[in-house]
């Protein structure tokens, strides 16, 4: 029953957002600073799991490849599919509920429980709009970004341990890189990167936004929004995977 | 004008306001008083719409804000400017950009205008040059202060100060009195005045409304408060000795005086 009433608030929410805004071009500004925050912010965690996320990846199969019967380019295409397919899109979003998702929580909890929401609202602002809607646009547009870069990141980290620990040499692993590639899982780790860019964002604005009582709950909500964020993410991962693979 | 309807807002099973009606003159200081947590915010907050009453209206000048729709609502709030308790500045926004916040999102202002305005009313509340301080950077009785400049940088047709000289020195105290109820009387607004601030009472009081265990006790003007027989607001405007002593001793002379007659 909790649950329901609590699902339809965070409804209500995201449909609040919707209205004309007070002034486009403050709206803009606020988009642009998060942005920067969610897009910039971030950028370090990606690069450094993105590079070890490869690189183990490499390590990893390579030990699993004992048959003398299988190319050793396999490696590299194996690296490319499953940072494509799983690691860049899933794991980069599990990190980015904490890194994103605790900072927008913590952010508009902190801004309901001093008041400023209210103040805010008391100006005539749609808060919802102002304070909801430009984080999440702003994840949708940079979170993909970053899981792009990752996968790229990804593959040359692999790319890079495979030759330094003398696993495969560069040339053949690219012969494994150009194997069978499909473009459809590009369009699958797009669409997966979406949804996820949108649950990471929008459900830490939801514990943010509703937080009641004092600076202890800013920090509980703040927990529990990453916690269901990553679950969410799981589900929404297996459920794609399930519907589109 | 505002009126106040036969609110009554209870939180669980706590009722916190039982039946509230008001009229708060327009061009008047209109004081809520009463004691810590008898309901003041509350009140407030009902009034402003920040919270739904459970029963009654606010009417703005014939504007229903409880039924009216969420457009109109925010036309509306643009005409209203509220101090908080809490001053509720925005913390990653200096001082300078707390105040600008509203002329940023309503006006058309050119910069330098926007900026202009900000330094009169910063001035207006003793603040000068703190425009580039961040609200954890400066006291609470500043950050008070910075609260009623951002309220007030609007012109606003309704002011609601929540305990604006809570915090604050006697002598500034006097200054944020007299630039309410300046601004009250320049532009002929509404003003809201919550306080347990006897000075404050005494100094701007026109309309007082004393708010005792969620009804309204006691009404009148700062001219009547003193003579006033309501035992249970005698309780809290003369809760200290020395007031007390105070009042026995005008009573003492408004006998002898009866005598000499
Ligand atoms: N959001 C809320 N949820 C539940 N109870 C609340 C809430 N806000 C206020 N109360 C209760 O309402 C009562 C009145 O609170 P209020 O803040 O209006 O007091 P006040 O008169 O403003 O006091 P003070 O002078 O100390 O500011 C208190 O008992 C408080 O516990
Ligand atoms: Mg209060």
């Amino acid at each position: 029953m909790r649950f329901f009433t609590k699902f339809g608030q965070y409804l209500l929410l995201l449909k609040g957002m919707f209205t004309r805004p007070e002034n486009p071009k403050i709206y803009w500004k606020e988009f642009m600073h998060q942005c920067v925050e969610i897009g910039i912010g971030s950028l370090p965690i990606v690069v450094i799991i993105s590079l070890f996320l490869g690189a183990v990846t490499t390590v990893q199969t390579a030990y699993q490849l004992v048959s003398p019967l299988v190319p050793l380019s396999t490696i590299g295409q194996v690296v490319r599919d499953s940072m494509i397919l799983e690691l860049a899109p899933t794991v980069v979003s599990i990190v980015l509920a904490g890194v994103v998702g605790s900072k927008i929580a913590s952010e508009l909890g902190n801004m309901r429980i001093s008041e400023q929401i209210d103040a805010l609202e008391i100006m005539g602002i749609n808060t919802k709009a102002y304070l909801v809607l430009p984080k999440i646009a702003a994840a949708l547009l940079m979170i993909p970004c970053l899981i792009t870069l990752s996968a790229f990141l990804g593959i040359w980290g692999g790319r890079t341990a495979a030759d330094l620990s003398n696993i495969v040499a560069a040339d053949i692993f690219d012969i494994g890189l150009r194997t069978h590639f499909s473009p459809f899982n590009v369009g699958f780790a797009l669409s997966k990167a979406y949804t996820f860019a949108f649950i990471v964002s929008s459900v830490p604005a939801y514990y943010g936004y509703y937080v009641t009582g004092g600076s202890l709950e800013i920090g509980r909500s703040s927990t529990t929004s990453v916690v269901v964020s990553c679950i969410l993410v799981l589900i929404a991962d297996y459920a794609l995977a399930a519907l589109l693979l | 004008m505002i009126e106040i309807q036969h609110i009554k807002k209870s939180f669980g099973e706590k009722t916190i306001l039982n039946d509230v009606s008001l009229v708060m003159e327009t061009g008047k200081c209109n004081l809520i008083i009463g004691s810590s947590g008898s309901g003041k915010t509350v009140l407030l907050k009902c009034i402003v719409g920040l919270f739904t009453p459970d029963e009654g209206h606010v009417i703005y000048d014939g504007q229903s804000m409880t039924e009216l729709s969420v457009q109109d609502r925010k036309e509306l709030r643009q005409q209203i400017g509220m101090l908080f308790q809490g001053s509720a500045l925005f913390d990653s926004m200096t001082v300078e950009q707390n105040i600008k916040f509203p002329l940023d999102m309503f006006t058309d202002l050119k910069h330098k205008d926007k900026i202009k305005k900000v330094n009169e009313v910063l001035a207006r509340v003793n603040m000068e040059g703190a425009n580039k301080k961040f609200p954890s950077e400066i006291s609470g009785g500043m950050k008070k202060r910075v609260g009623i400049a951002r309220s007030i940088v609007l012109n606003p047709k309704y002011l609601f100060c929540d305990e604006p000289n809570s915090g604050l020195d006697p002598q500034t105290s006097l200054v944020i009195d007299k630039l309410i109820k300046d601004l009250t009387l320049e532009y002929n607004i509404t003003t809201v005045v919550v306080t347990h601030d006897m000075n404050s009472v005494m100094e701007i009081g026109d309309h007082i409304f004393y708010i005792y265990q969620g009804h309204k006790q006691w009404e009148g003007s700062n001219k009547d408060i003193i003579h006033s027989k309501d035992e249970k607001l005698n309780q809290f405007i003369f809760a200290s000795e020395f007031l007390q002593d105070a009042k026995q001793m005008r009573m003492m002379e408004a006998e002898k005086e009866k005598a000499g007659v």
